[in-house]
């Protein structure tokens, strides 16, 4: 008899529960990513997740590690509130476009510009999926949604925030990358920036964030092999791929380096700081 | 060995929280709570605590949810406006049972109101601070001494039962100094198993959550919260009665216009009026039994207050038709003075003898 050999099975911190995503949904495959992440690294009891207000709100019931569920928009808050009782913790906040780039926008930055030791997850799919399709933040020019019914029409509703390229102007974070997960090649990608955000934060380097530039069927109106290539039609042109900032890949041994040397010539901030 | 010093109030709330084994503050500026935060920023990188100054009043307080569900005691300060900015976090972490200190040196409203000291965030600390179904214990001090004692006592109860506290001094108490016994470091604190720190893979996860999509469930939790109310209720109200016994007028005051009751009230007897005073030293649970006592034999209960008349309808609840209830009260930032207080107690007290 053969011997069985296991090529593939649920991640251990992914809990054998049912989701509430919808078919076709790519919160499954994010929350795979970071689960596996999680036994890679092996740190599932030492890490503390963080559910956003959005599709992913019942997030807390998916993953093996202590959890918390954040008010709307306050995940990066609560993660810095846990991270600072428990600094040898791996934190995460896992969060929506509306969480994250709108109501939570405050919170977003300020975590990132104080360079907060923790890893933010952002699904970025152009619109409020819980709530039935209203427009986002991220929502496109132009984009049909619930709430923009003739078109996101810029000159009243204004423009999309890419949220990479604005976080990436400080000097808080250590390590920014857009991805998606559109095709198993971008999976694999999206697994990699995922896996090296939290070793950023395992190694103390700094903020780590990853976006995911993500479909949602449902909302959209479109079958799931659709809506892909209407995302990379359309998203990715907008929001392209790629690493926004990598303080390591740039030579240095943190953020905290990065920062220095960005503000070398401005006299009080180069002040040798008190540990 | 007992420390008497002299400080301010919002110093004593900030020192005796550390001393109650607080290590986590996260604030927000505003006038007129400033010395506490100012004082916590000094002091706390010396005990090897966090002082973190927030964005805002909002990500302060979820910075409080999630240290408190993390398992740290932890506390934040404000003042009245910023301390509506607050209500949403509050009521977050009620819906999650966590524990934490929420000051508020209350100043004048609505609105932007004032910087001037006020009572005028009653009904907001004891009714409605944030939405759902759920109470915050809320304690009133009257003195510096007091502000210590009860910032060192907060956690305890927090941690007890479980809720968010309320500290509601004013910008008077916040900014007077007076001389203060200051306690002892706490050494031993409370486990907390159901901690968000880690599984270390030892047990099964802990969630810190108010969401319950299940109504059935989410009933329960709320009739189980509320049972939890009623002990407190049983076991937490506290006064302090001055002259009640045989009083005629019962003035029924906390915080600062406690003080200038028991003025206007050691006036009256001076004048040969009965005249007593009952302060709430929690606002909730309301002191029911000592109100409820006093509306047997008084004749008449007055409630003096710095707002418009809110604790009156608590009064009135309490006396239920039995006794009159009057108000007399300054708002806005205005404090009355104790002659004012008299007056009124003087005005009374002859109806009372018609």
């Amino acid at each position: 008899m053969a011997e069985e050999k296991i090529v593939f099975q649920r991640p251990k911190s992914l809990l054998p529960v049912v989701t509430n995503y919808c078919p076709g949904c790519v919160h499954g495959i994010v929350n795979r990513l970071v689960a596996e992440t999680i036994d890679e690294l092996g740190i599932e009891g030492r890490t503390v997740g963080i559910a956003p207000v959005g599709c992913s709100v019942m997030a807390y019931n998916f993953f093996a590690c202590d959890m918390a569920e954040a008010a709307h928009g306050r995940a990066p808050a609560v993660a810095t509130g846990i991270k600072r009782v428990c600094p040898d913790n791996i934190v995460f906040s896992y969060q929506g476009d509306g969480d994250l780039a709108s109501i939570g926008m405050a919170e977003t930055v300020h975590a990132a510009t104080r360079g907060e030791h923790i890893t933010v997850i952002f699904i970025n799919n152009a619109i409020y999926g819980m709530t039935g399709g209203q427009m986002a933040p991220t929502s496109l020019p132009n984009q049909v949604t619930q709430t923009s019914p003739y078109g996101r029409d810029v000159s009243t509703a204004g423009y999309p925030v890419r949220v990479c390229e604005l976080l990436s102007s400080l000097d808080g974070p250590a390590y920014i990358e857009r991805v998606t997960v559109d095709c198993p090649k971008n999976i694999r990608k999206a697994k990699k920036a995922i896996k090296k955000a939290f070793q950023y934060q395992i190694d103390g380097i700094g903020y780590s964030f990853v976006e995911v530039v993500a479909t949602c069927p449902t909302n959209w109106g479109m079958t799931p092999q659709k809506a892909f290539e209407w995302l990379r039609e359309n998203m990715l042109p907008y929001y392209p791929l790629g690493v926004y900032r990598d303080v390591v890949a740039d030579g240095f041994a943190n953020a905290a380096e990065a920062a220095a040397a960005r503000a070398k010539d401005c006299p009080i901030a180069s002040q040798g700081g008190k540990a | 060995m007992t420390e008497k010093v002299l400080m301010k109030g919002n110093e004593a709330l900030a020192e005796c929280a550390m001393r109650a084994g607080c290590r986590f503050f996260f604030g927000y500026p505003i006038t007129p709570q400033t010395e506490l935060a100012a004082y916590m920023s000094k002091c706390m990188p010396k005990i090897g605590g966090t002082y973190l100054q927030a964005e805002s009043e909002i990500a302060a307080i979820n910075m409080v949810y999630g240290a408190a569900a993390a398992g740290a005691r932890v506390m934040t300060s404000s003042s009245s406006p910023g301390i509506s900015l607050k209500s949403e976090g509050v009521s977050y972490m009620a819906g999650a049972d966590l524990p934490g200190v929420i000051i508020n040196v209350q100043r004048g409203g609505p609105g932007l109101g004032s910087i001037q000291p006020s009572q005028s965030d009653y009904w907001q600390a004891t009714r409605a601070l944030g939405h759902g179904d759920y109470h915050m214990i809320v304690f009133a001090p009257s003195t510096v001494q007091e502000m210590a004692d009860c910032a060192y006592n907060a956690f305890d109860v927090a941690d007890k039962y479980l809720t968010p506290v309320m500290i509601l001094a004013d910008g008077m108490l916040g900014q007077m100094m007076e001389p203060v016994v200051l306690p002892e470091p706490k050494t031993e604190l409370p486990e907390k198993p159901w901690a968000i720190n880690g599984t270390k893979c030892q047990r099964k996860h802990n969630i810190a959550n108010s969401l319950y999509l299940d109504p059935e469930l989410l009933e329960q939790k709320n009739i189980e919260r509320f049972e939890r109310y009623e002990i407190i209720k049983a076991n937490e109200q506290k006064a302090e009665e001055f002259m009640v016994e045989d009083a005629d007028i019962v003035l029924v005051a906390f915080g600062a216009s406690a003080r200038i009751a028991r003025s206007a009230v050691v006036s009256a007897r001076a004048r040969g009026i009965k005249a007593g005073l009952i302060r709430p030293i929690t606002l909730w649970p309301f002191p029911v039994d000592v109100v409820d006592a006093a509306a047997n034999h008084c004749k008449q209960f007055l409630s003096v207050e710095m707002n418009m008349g809110q604790m009156v309808e608590d009064v009135r609840l309490v006396s239920a038709g039995r006794v009159p209830v009057s108000f007399y009260g300054r708002a806005g930032g205005m404090i009355p003075t104790p002659a004012e207080v008299l007056a009124k107690i003087v005005e009374l007290n002859e109806q009372v003898g018609e």
